[in-house]
């Protein structure tokens, strides 16, 4: 650690200028005046954007609805008065220092006129829901005859759990530094897609993708928000119309007002079971929050569509419009608060059968896919539950409310992990040799603190046969190949397929090179390996050259490649997710009701493990943001206005270190027979299962059963 | 951020005539000033520091202590003599903010420290009457959870935030104040105000006065004292309930009985009722939580806090029963 690493914020582009934001204060409504007058005339102030002088923009193109679109939202950004939520931006001051620009921020007054708002849940379903549209699909599932099973079940269990919003906190605030030259547009940008930004960017400015240049070298922490939202749209509008280079970071609250965050979630968990405990209906519904300007319904949904066998499956996603920020991705959407959910359910399930809960779920193991009857590419969910149960030991545990030390009432609870694998299309990779006998290899991915880099200077290292300080691996630029969102888990598998196919590129043109004078003579790609900085026959070790000496025979200095990843038809004839059981003791007080969490164990399958301290590292940060899920994360909203009344990490909760447990991570490693490389991605299943694994350890605590997150103390008292 | 100047004050007297300027404040640690001046809650134009001024802890005449204003935090928990003679005080300011706040924080500044309603901080969205008189209370009506259950108003049922305050109070410490017409002592229950109808005052200090010191009177020997802090997570999170109590029994009985609260009112709350029905009573858990509940039927809840009265109740009866120990 140096910190010589330089964030979108840090760049310094001669003659900069500084951006602020003003963030709308109603729920619903216009802007009926905006008094820039004392701003415009503040020390240092370049330029006051509002919607009455900003030129006319596109809106960005709504994440998903196009290859590379990448908005949070496609709603108007300064072109007209309306207000759609409550911290939407109204105006942008530019000035010379960071302070001014603040400072003459705060002095712009907005009148408006206030419309009736929808700013709950309640409210938002009262005035009628629709079908979620998630991934293109209505979220709704029907399988078998769901309604009459549960009628007719032997056992029927059925419960409400609900889960709130949640924001992105990730340790960087959302931030560019950015300038425009002879009409192109040079970005430095904390992102996770610097692909989708370029393309998306470029389409709101009517430029093409090539006329963007998008660098993210380093990002601290994306999450899922890191793509594009309005700040970077207004930092560009601003820099063209001053002609100056402009920076723009977003304050802590400046990114809960503009960058959505996780929806909240209102659950309906229905399961029907035979004497054995056989699951004969699974349903699985509910209304989750959204705004009517973006692309996802919280899909909750997902875990119960692989998760365990039954006769019948009833899924659906409701949408309640709200006036609100969009939400947007958060580390695994869907799995993350769905999981809370099912696992819960199949706890309370467990209980009333008498079974014991690792016993009940393996009881309901799949041999197919429930959903879509694909087979499971690899899926070692037994084992998972038994390595864990081991480690963790879970035959200490006792019926509920037993144990007790001093104040403290001690429960053991457990739940299942689990995340889809996959890769999208567009992976690319190039690859550079040079006749000193190093490589550059080149992706445009993203390295957001989770090892990225790390993990594909290995990866290549290992294809090349190079020692790792050999190999530069270059990424964060869109100018580099391929087209690799940093999202879904997918990034590994994506890069690592990528550097397969151009690793092979490389060795067919070294061949070509090596011509008749190399001892590898004749030899197909197919006959040869990379080993020792070179190649070698596979039958006869013997017949070896260097990359160097191929070069400089042929009198090269340098040899480049472009591998295109193949498209990814894995996922369409397998069904392929990762897993994990995890094991959580809590802590309940009996005065207070403090609930804290001294011991966590998981064992995870997630095929190959490429890196294990990197892998666990992943785990283990989502596993703390799953604690922070379980037991504090809320976004407090004021239903009288629909503002974020926490817009700051002193008043949202987030767990500090004393809230940090021993953190167990036990990987199978056991690779994945379909996957490029037998790794299924690490990034998001750790946050899946964790407050499910907590509410059910607290129930074994207390017999209290709590089926709203967060939970805090007055929800036990 | 408003523009503003700064000075340092070489001492009481210098810091006072600086302090004596129009928009002048005091500036310690700057923890929680400067956090409001960046939401442009406060607005000073000159930061007088007084950081400088007396930071020793000593002993007086009468076997108390003499705690300097600029006393850090940190230095404070960790004296010696505090850490044994009042270990209540020691234990309460450890409980609160984090080290490196507590490192840079002074008593003063704790003292001074103003409410976390996030609708007081929200100078751009919300209405506050202690941010700006006569607007109207957001809170009153909004999101209420961490608000107070005593003593509040229509006009502003904000809590004070301190941990050590609670301490403080439940030691009957007093508050030494300079200004231009000399030293005045004031008594720590009477130092912070009930909101009333003018939550913007605060406390007793006029505009310009400077906190030079606190002071602790001896404790008894045989007292035994406690501080608990019921949050939302294990650290850096600010007190729903907290309870601070000292009691001395004699031959069986409480001889001498103070307890506090923190988290639940505008001040620091002696909790006055309790400790009279406690005093000459054989301790156990009944009787403490008789005194708590008789303590607590003046709480008013407001829509998301109706929880802190049986925590509070809670939390006094099990401080008092482990202070008691095999006592009670
Ligand atoms: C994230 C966070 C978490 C926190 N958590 C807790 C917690 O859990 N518990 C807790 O108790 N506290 C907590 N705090 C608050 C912290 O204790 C206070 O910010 C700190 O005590 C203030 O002291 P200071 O010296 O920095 O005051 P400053 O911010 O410098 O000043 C505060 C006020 O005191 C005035 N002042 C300072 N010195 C004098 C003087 N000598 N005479 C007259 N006026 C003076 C100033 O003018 C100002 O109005 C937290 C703070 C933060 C930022
Ligand atoms: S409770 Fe007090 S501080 Fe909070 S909004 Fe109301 S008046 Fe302001």
């Amino acid at each position: 650690m140096r910190g010589a690493a330089t964030f979108a914020a840090e760049f310094a582009p001669e003659n900069m200028a500084y951006a602020a934001v003003v963030f709308a204060t109603i729920a619903r409504g216009r802007v009926t005046a905006l008094d820039i007058a004392a701003a415009t005339g503040a020390p240092g102030v370049v330029l006051v954007l509002t919607h009455e002088n900003a030129p006319r923009l596109k809106p960005m193109p709504l994440f998903m609805t196009a290859g590379k679109a990448g908005g949070g939202d496609d709603l108007p950004i300064l072109q007209d008065a309306e207000v759609h939520y409550n911290g939407q931006p109204i105006a942008l001051v530019l000035a010379e220092t960071l302070e001014q620009a603040e400072h003459a921020a705060s002095l712009i007054e907005a009148t408006y006129e206030i419309d009736e708002a929808v700013t709950t849940l309640e409210a938002g379903k009262a005035r009628g829901t629709r079908t979620g549209i998630a991934f293109g699909q209505p979220a709704h599932v029907e399988i078998g005859k769901p309604e009459d099973e549960l009628a007719t079940a032997a056992h029927r269990f059925e419960a409400t759990y609900t889960t709130p919003r949640h924001n992105h906190n990730a340790i960087e605030p959302h931030a560019v530094t950015l300038y425009w030259q002879d009409g192109e547009l040079y970005m430095h940008d904390a992102v996770q897609a610097v692909n989708h930004v370029a393309w998306s960017v470029g389409s709101v400015f009517g430029l093409g993708e090539d006329k963007v240049h998008v660098t993210s070298p380093y990002v601290g922490g994306g999450f899922g928000s890191k793509v594009l939202w309005s700040h970077q749209i207004l930092a560009a509008v601003a820099a063209r119309e001053a002609g100056r280079p402009v920076r723009l970071s977003l304050s802590r609250e400046g990114v809960y007002r503009t960058v959505g965050g996780r929806a909240q979630t209102e659950q309906r968990v229905a399961l029907g079971a035979d004497a054995q405990g056989r699951l004969q209906a699974l349903q699985h519904t509910g209304t989750v929050i959204m705004s009517a300007h973006n692309a996802l319904p919280e899909p909750f949904i997902l875990s119960a569509q692989s998760s365990y066998a039954t006769k019948s499956m009833l899924l659906d996603i409701q949408v309640a419009t709200l006036d609100m920020l969009a939400n947007t991705f958060m580390r695994a959407p869907g799995e993350a608060v769905g999981s809370f959910g099912l696992e819960s359910a199949m706890d309370e399930l467990a209980e009333r059968l008498g079974i014991d809960p690792i016993e009940l779920r393996i009881r309901n193991e799949p041999e197919k896919d429930p959903m879509k009857g694909l087979p499971f590419s690899s899926r070692q969910v037994v084992w998972c539950w038994r390595t864990a149960a081991e480690r963790f030991g879970w035959d200490k545990r006792q019926a509920p409310g037993l144990r007790r030390e001093g104040e403290w009432l001690v429960g053991l609870g457990c739940a299942m992990a689990g995340y889809p694998y996959q890769r999208m299309p567009g992976g690319a990779a190039g690859i550079t040799l040079t006749a000193d006998g190093r490589a550059q290899v080149s992706v445009a991915a993203h390295e957001m603190g989770m090892g990225t880099s790390t993990v594909h200077t290995q990866v290549a290292a290992d294809r090349l046969a190079l020692p790792m300080d050999a190999i530069e691996f270059r990424y964060g630029d869109n100018a580099l190949p391929g087209v690799v969102l940093a999202g879904g888990s997918q990034q590994t598998a994506s890069v690592g397929s990528a550097i397969i196919v151009a690793t092979r590129e490389l060795v067919k043109e070294l061949l070509q090179l090596a011509g008749n004078a190399s001892p590898l003579a004749g030899l197909s790609a197919d006959e040869v390996g990379t080993t020792h900085g070179g190649l070698a026959s596979l039958a006869d070790p013997q017949r070896y050259e260097s990359y160097a000496s191929i070069l400089s025979r042929a009198g090269r200095f340098e040899l480049s490649v472009v591998g295109q990843a193949p498209m990814p038809g894995e996922g369409m004839h397998w069904s392929m997710h990762s897993h994990g059981a995890i094991f959580v003791e809590a802590r309940v007080n009996a005065v207070t009701g403090e609930v804290r969490v001294p011991r966590l164990t998981g064992a995870y399958d997630c095929g190959r493990i490429l890196n294990p301290k990197t892998a666990t590292s992943q785990l283990r940060g989502g596993i703390i943001m799953g604690l922070g899920a379980a037991l504090m994360e809320e976004t407090q909203v004021d239903p009288r206005n629909g503002r974020i009344m926490n817009a700051s990490l002193s008043e949202y909760h987030l767990p500090v270190h004393l809230d940090v447990p021993d953190i167990e991570v036990i990987f199978s490693d056991i690779p994945d027979p379909v996957s490029p490389m037998g790794a299924r991605g690490i990034g998001e299943i750790g946050i899946t299962g964790v407050s499910a694994a907590v509410a059910n350890a607290v129930y074994n605590a207390t017999g209290k059963r709590v089926r709203d997150l967060p939970i805090t103390l007055d929800k036990l008292l | 951020m408003i523009e503003f100047t700064y000075a340092r004050a070489s001492d009481p007297s210098h810091a006072l005539l600086l302090g004596a300027a129009q928009d002048a404040r005091f500036l310690g640690g700057g923890t929680n000033l400067v956090d409001l001046m960046r939401e442009t809650v406060e607005r000073p134009r000159e930061l007088v520091d007084v950081t400088g001024l007396a930071s020793g802890i000593e002993e007086t005449a009468s076997g108390g202590l003499r705690i300097g204003a600029a006393t850090r935090n940190t230095a404070l928990a960790e004296h010696p003599l505090v850490r044994s003679r009042y270990p209540v005080l020691s234990r309460a300011v450890l409980a609160g903010a984090s080290a490196q706040i507590r490192n840079m924080a002074t008593v003063a500044g704790n003292l001074l420290q103003r409410t976390r309603c996030s609708y007081f901080y929200d100078e751009d969205g919300s209405r506050c009457n202690k941010r700006a008189p006569g607007q109207g209370c957001d809170a009153l009506e909004g999101l209420n959870r961490g608000h107070a259950i005593l003593g509040a108003s229509d006009a502003c049922v904000a809590v004070h935030p301190s941990d050590m305050c609670v301490a403080l109070a439940v030691l009957d410490a007093t508050v030494e104040i300079e200004g231009a017409e000399g030293t005045r002592q004031i008594a720590f229950a009477d130092f912070h105000r009930l909101p009333g109808d003018t939550p913007h005052a605060e406390t007793l200090l006029q505009p310009g006065e400077l906190i030079t010191a606190i002071e602790l009177p001896p404790l008894s020997n045989e007292a035994r004292s406690a501080y608990r802090k019921v949050r939302d997570r294990s650290s850096y999170a600010f007190a729903l309930v907290s309870v601070a109590a000292v009691l001395r029994l004699e031959g069986g009985t409480i001889a001498e009985a103070r307890v506090a609260l923190g988290g639940v009112a505008h001040k620091p709350w002696r909790a006055a009722k309790a400790e009279a029905i406690l005093i000459g009573q054989a301790p156990s858990p009944e009787l403490f939580r008789r005194a708590a509940d008789a303590e607590l039927t003046q709480a008013r809840p407001l829509r998301d806090n109706g929880f802190k009265i049986e925590l509070a109740a809670r939390t006094i009866t099990a401080v008092l029963s482990d202070i008691a120990g095999d006592a009670a």
